[in-house]
């Protein structure tokens, strides 16, 4: 019960016989518009692709299992670029802030807020402004050969010396990614045996709220000290800047 | 197989149910109450009950088990089908959403059986249909063990579900069971899966009812689009030389057919639409091209390139339909709706965006337009014109048939001919998809049910089995590749069992045709895996599951066949041996400009 055939069988295909008709593709009238690579009509004669941006974007996400893996998945499917992503609780036992650094092109950067947005556990997102208050934490430990001199440099980049020890200093430098940067690059002339540095942690400044739920969030939820000690992290990278 | 459930799974006749207790206690209550779910596995069924499920579509297994036995138990529950494999219980669910509207369920037990459901999720998860899969997990004191039959079903569907749940404790079954039936099928549909550990299904639950099920508390799915932006819109289609409706799957399953029609009979507007939206406007109407896109009719493609202003409903602009972004409808001002605002500006940059349930836009859009619309139908009488030339220039035509060997076109005209206009069609993923896409003519919304974004081979049968379970009352088609069929064939034996009257039309070239097809576009001709040098005949394969089989090989056995086939009470198959040398045309090549679209291989 089978049916057999030869190769040859296959192979001899009447190409004329297929086909439909109609003027081909060479006789046809084409259109003379264009898009870029991100779908954006643009004049023919100009550069087609816009340049990407750095920039950080907070996500208020529901404090529950599972929400970290959801959101790095997310980041890493449609393959954003993505520079770091820090998760910590907030004083709501209920919910945690993320806080995602990005370099994209502008749609890019609107994709990962709607995407974002998406997201069943994300309650609220906000691109932050460029006056946004971010801080970075990096520990790092330098031999201290020369005790003096790395005390110096550790004064003039208002690090804080955690830990002492005959061939070791370990410090902490807190600041903007760049001022952590610039530290690091200092310590290194001593030689850094080890480095540890979190993502970044950022606030909207001033009185504006971070993003749209927050203001909602504070009046369904009075501000409860208790409340901040007893909320675990979500999972994993949680940005804690524990300083005992 | 797993342990059977302990002996704890379901009280005993000793140990009465909590409800009958309560029952007891207090006289005021009346006797027709429900009855109380007492294990998770009894809130689960009661969930699904209390969504209006009619109809479950699984396969058994260990960790599963409780949550079946509490389907023969419950009172009132869902009528459950049993699928030879899961993935096909994943695909019926997927038809059944699609042909209803409301959410289609599966089941499947741990390990093997949430895995056999992936590629149906993932499916579900791309054409944004419907779906709700309950899995069983082991015990929780087992998870993250390797336990026999563990697999992280969480882990593994997180990025193919619109959300996916654990429930961890008897008294979460009933509220995630809810929320997922409730999300599935809410604002843009999608996949929700509930994993279901056994000791959450067999214990006991303490809470006293089978709570509201209710969506998750910060999700909204819009309705209508900002005024404002509404307006921007209808003023750009009021300016418009050129405009095009591109109505998407979005249309379909927002049931925003009508309010399109009415707007598009309105103001005599062409309309081109998506593969998933074939059939939002009837394909016979005077103003729509048909499909536009790979293999989209040359008409359509011409108007998506032409255009100036595209008025695209409920579409993710998918790259089959694209082609390549820079050269997508290159003129054209788009004006987008769609009530996932995350498909906003994703693959095609929206001049204006209008995110919301897309009956509800269209009809603001409609309304909005009206106000400005009273020259605008005259001045698109040039453009009605061009695209109707267009039509005549780009037939959707064959080589006329001679003696043999049976053209594919052919016999899906003649499928359509001898059956009702609301036939409902089912194809499984390769050149017979498309030809039952072109030469089929669609008049209605929910009639056209294939796997589009994934593009799953074998989702044809399975299809047409959710979708006969769904609509019993209506002539269900499927057409399949040989190859497709022979992917998930072993569901005859459900039809068979179920008495389901399905027809399935294999367009039978003995090859995965459509391989074949690019490699002689693109391969310079070798057949590298693609023709099977061997197939079994599948008239008696059709007989040996309990289906009538039928082979056709001439034009003169067409009517006949098709005839008898349709006629049998009961599963057939219509083996159609078509001429193996026939490819899909018009076809713009991948990546390519939908206006260059090849008629034939040598414009490729
Ligand atoms: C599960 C799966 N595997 C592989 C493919 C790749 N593929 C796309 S079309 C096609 C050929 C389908 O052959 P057949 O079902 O016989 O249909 P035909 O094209 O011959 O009509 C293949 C292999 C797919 N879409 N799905």
């Amino acid at each position: 019960m089978s049916r057999e055939r030869t190769g040859g069988e296959f192979a001899d295909r009447d190409t004329d016989r297929d086909g439909l008709q109609g003027p081909g593709p060479d006789e046809r009238e084409r259109p003379s518009g264009r898009r870029s690579k991100e779908g954006v009509r643009v004049d023919p004669e100009a550069e087609a692709s816009h340049p990407a941006r750095r920039t950080t974007i907070s996500a208020l996400v529901k404090h529950e299992p599972g929400v970290l893996a959801e959101v790095a998945g997310l980041v890493s499917r449609r393959r954003f670029d993505i520079d770091s992503l820090t998760v910590g609780p907030t004083t709501n036992p209920e919910t945690a802030r993320m806080t995602l650094t990005i370099e994209e092109p502008e749609p890019g950067v609107r994709q990962v807020e709607k995407q974002l947005e998406k997201l069943v556990p994300v309650i609220s997102v906000r691109e932050l402004g460029r006056d946004a208050v971010r801080r970075e934490l990096a520990v790092l430990k330098v031999h201290d050969d020369d005790p003096a001199a790395v005390e110096a440099v550790a004064e003039m980049f208002d690090a804080r010396t955690l830990d002492a020890e005959p061939g070791t200093v370990t410090v902490e430098v807190t600041g903007s990614s760049a001022e952590v940067d610039r530290a690091i690059e200092a310590f290194q002339r001593f030689g850094v045996r080890e480095l540890t540095r979190t993502g970044t942690a950022a606030l909207a400044r001033g009185n504006e709220w971070t993003t749209d739920a927050e203001e909602e969030r504070y009046e369904r939820q009075p501000v409860d000290a208790a409340a901040t000690d007893s909320a675990s992290a979500t999972e994993g990278a949680e940005a804690h800047t524990d300083d005992d | 197989m797993s342990e059977p459930a302990p002996a704890a799974a379901r009280p005993t006749e000793e140990e009465p149910r909590r409800d009958d207790e309560r029952t007891e206690q207090s006289d005021e209550q009346p006797t027709e109450t429900p009855s109380t779910p007492t294990t998770g596995a009894d809130a689960a069924i009661a969930a699904l009950t209390a969504a209006g499920v009619e109809h479950v579509f699984g396969v058994q297994g260990g960790a599963i088990m409780p949550v079946y036995d509490a389907l023969a138990e419950a009172e009132a529950a869902p009528t459950h089908v049993t699928m030879a494999h899961e993935q096909a219980a994943a695909h019926a669910a997927d038809a059944y959403g699609q042909v209803t509207g409301e959410p289609g369920v599966c089941m499947a037990t741990s390990g093997p059986g949430a895995t056999n459901l992936v590629t149906g999720i993932a499916d579900a998860d791309m054409d944004s249909d419907p779906v709700v899969a309950l899995t069983g997990q082991v015990p929780t004191a087992f998870l993250g063990n390797d336990a026999f039959q563990e697999t992280d079903t969480l882990g593994v569907t997180r990025p193919i579900t619109k959300q996916n749940y654990v429930a961890g404790e008897a008294d979460a079954v009933g509220p995630s069971v809810g929320e997922a039936v409730e999300l599935a099928g809410a604002g843009r549909p999608g996949p929700t899966l509930v994993d279901l550990p056994k000791d959450a299904t067999t214990a006991e639950t303490t809470g006293d009812e089978a709570p509201e099920a209710e969506l998750p508390e910060y999700y909204e799915a819009p309705e209508f689009a900002e005024e404002s932006a509404v307006d921007a819109a209808a003023d750009a289609l009021a300016r418009a030389e050129r405009p095009l409706v591109l109505a998407g799957g979005g249309v379909v399953k927002a049931e925003a057919s009508e309010e399109l029609r009415a707007f598009v009979e309105a103001f005599d507007v062409p309309v081109v639409t998506t593969m998933p939206g074939i059939g939002a406007v009837p394909e016979d109407d005077d103003r729509c091209l048909s499909f536009a896109g790979m293999h989209g009719t040359g008409a359509a493609n011409m108007a998506v390139s032409h255009t100036d202003c595209l008025f695209a409903i409920g579409t993710r602009f998918d790259d089959r339909l694209t082609g390549g972004v820079e050269t997508f409808a290159p003129e054209a001002e788009v004006i987008h709706a769609d009530i996932d605002a995350a498909e906003i500006s994703k693959n095609v940059e929206a001049d204006y965006p209008l995110v919301g349930d897309a009956a509800a836009v269209v009809e603001q859009v409609h309304e909005a337009f009206a106000e400005r619309a009273a020259d605008a139908t005259e001045r698109y009488a040039d453009w009605r014109e061009q695209c109707h030339e267009w039509e005549e220039q780009y037939p959707m035509t064959y080589a006329a048939p001679d003696e043999e060997p049976l053209k594919p076109q052919f016999v899906v005209e003649a499928a359509d001919a001898a059956t009702p206009d609301d036939a409902i069609v089912t194809t499984g993923v390769g050149q017979h998809q498309m030809w039952a896409a072109q030469y089929w003519t669609y008049r209605d919304p929910r009639c056209w049910v294939s796997s589009h974004g994934l593009g799953t081979m074998g989702y044809g049968l399975p299809a047409a089995i959710g979708a006969k379970v769904a609509a019993p009352d209506r002539e269900v088609v499927c057409f399949e590749g040989d190859g497709s069929f022979m992917m998930t064939l072993q569901e005859l034996s459900v039809a068979a069992r179920e008495n389901l009257d399905v027809t399935v039309i294999v367009l039978n070239n003995e090859a995965i045709g459509m391989v074949r097809q690019w490699q002689d576009a693109f391969f310079e001709g070798r057949h590298t895996a693609s023709e099977y040098g061997w197939m079994p005949e599948f008239e008696p394969i059709a007989e040996a599951f309990g289906a009538k089989g039928f082979t056709l090989e001439g034009y003169d056995d067409v009517a006949d066949t098709l005839e008898a086939a349709f006629a049998h009470d009961g599963p057939s198959v219509v083996d159609a041996q078509i001429d193996p040398g026939e490819n899909v045309y018009p076809m713009v090549p991948s990546g390519g400009d939908n206006s260059g679209f090849a008629l034939s291989e040598g414009q490729l």
